[in-house]
């Protein structure tokens, strides 16, 4: 582990991602379990109920794989509710790309999972999102972490 | 001017591909809002001049009197700035 870090470039993301919410080089056999392990880990950090991993299930189910926003990187996350206990956000990369049926962005190598209460108070969160994912730069670093600190320190 | 990012939930998705878009705008020099919403209330919707939303959506969209402008990668700046360059200029 490096050096603590004084200055966080991501604060709001620093925050969203709670103990035990990163997972690095997760096996996963299909889009389902992939989803299924970003819930478990928003459940072990705190940050939701087990009902809510099962509301990300049905909104793919629902709504098909359009949560996979770009190359490599799906979002996944059901609707506010209160088996969302907190906002949080967690994080899965996985050590074989799983296929989610998205044309245009399969395979998957990155699941961030989502956890909002309500339609605005995570904003700060996903501007944080928006800027972090949108680096080639930081998704790499991501994809390429060994360990969870290794991700943390990019926050 | 009115611009909806839609998803299914109108808190995840559609909310990234809103900062994105309001990014693209500002620096067209375009002045407008973008709201992110679910595709229910889309679908309710009739005063959006553009609907950004993602390819796998655009089906429960159609009908709309919104034209419908879908983004394939989030991130992408240029993608996104080519398409609403070409509805809105």
């Amino acid at each position: 582990m490096g050096l603590p870090r004084l200055l966080s470039s991501f604060p709001a993301l620093a925050n969203a991602f709670g103990e035990d919410s990163i997972r690095v080089g997760a096996i996963a056999l299909d889009r389902e379990h992939a989803i299924e392990m970003a819930g478990e880990l928003l459940v072990a950090s705190g940050r939701s109920t087990p009902e809510y991993t099962e509301s990300m299930l049905e909104a793919v189910a629902t709504n098909g794989p359009y949560i996979v926003i770009a190359p490599g990187i799906a979002l996944a996350h059901g609707r506010p509710s209160e088996a969302v206990l907190e906002i949080g956000l967690s994080l899965v990369t996985l050590a074989e790309p799983v296929v989610f049926g998205n044309a245009a962005n399969d395979p998957v190598r990155l699941v961030i999972g989502l956890g909002a209460i309500d339609h605005d108070s995570h904003i700060e969160i996903m501007a944080e999102l928006a800027g972090f994912l949108g680096a080639a730069d930081s998704v790499n670093s991501v994809l390429n972490a060994v360990t969870e600190v290794d991700i943390r320190l990019l926050f | 001017m009115k611009i909806i990012a839609v998803c299914g939930m109108g808190i995840g998705t559609s909310v990234l591909l809103k900062m994105n878009a309001e990014k693209v705008l500002r620096q067209l020099g375009i002045d407008a809002t973008v709201d992110a919403t679910s595709v229910a209330i889309a679908r309710e919707s009739r005063d959006a001049q553009i609907i950004l939303t993602t390819p796998d959506l655009v089906d429960q969209l159609q009908g709309l009197p919104s034209e419908i402008v879908p983004i394939e990668h989030f991130f992408d700046l240029e993608e996104i700035t080519e398409k609403l360059s070409a509805s809105l200029l």
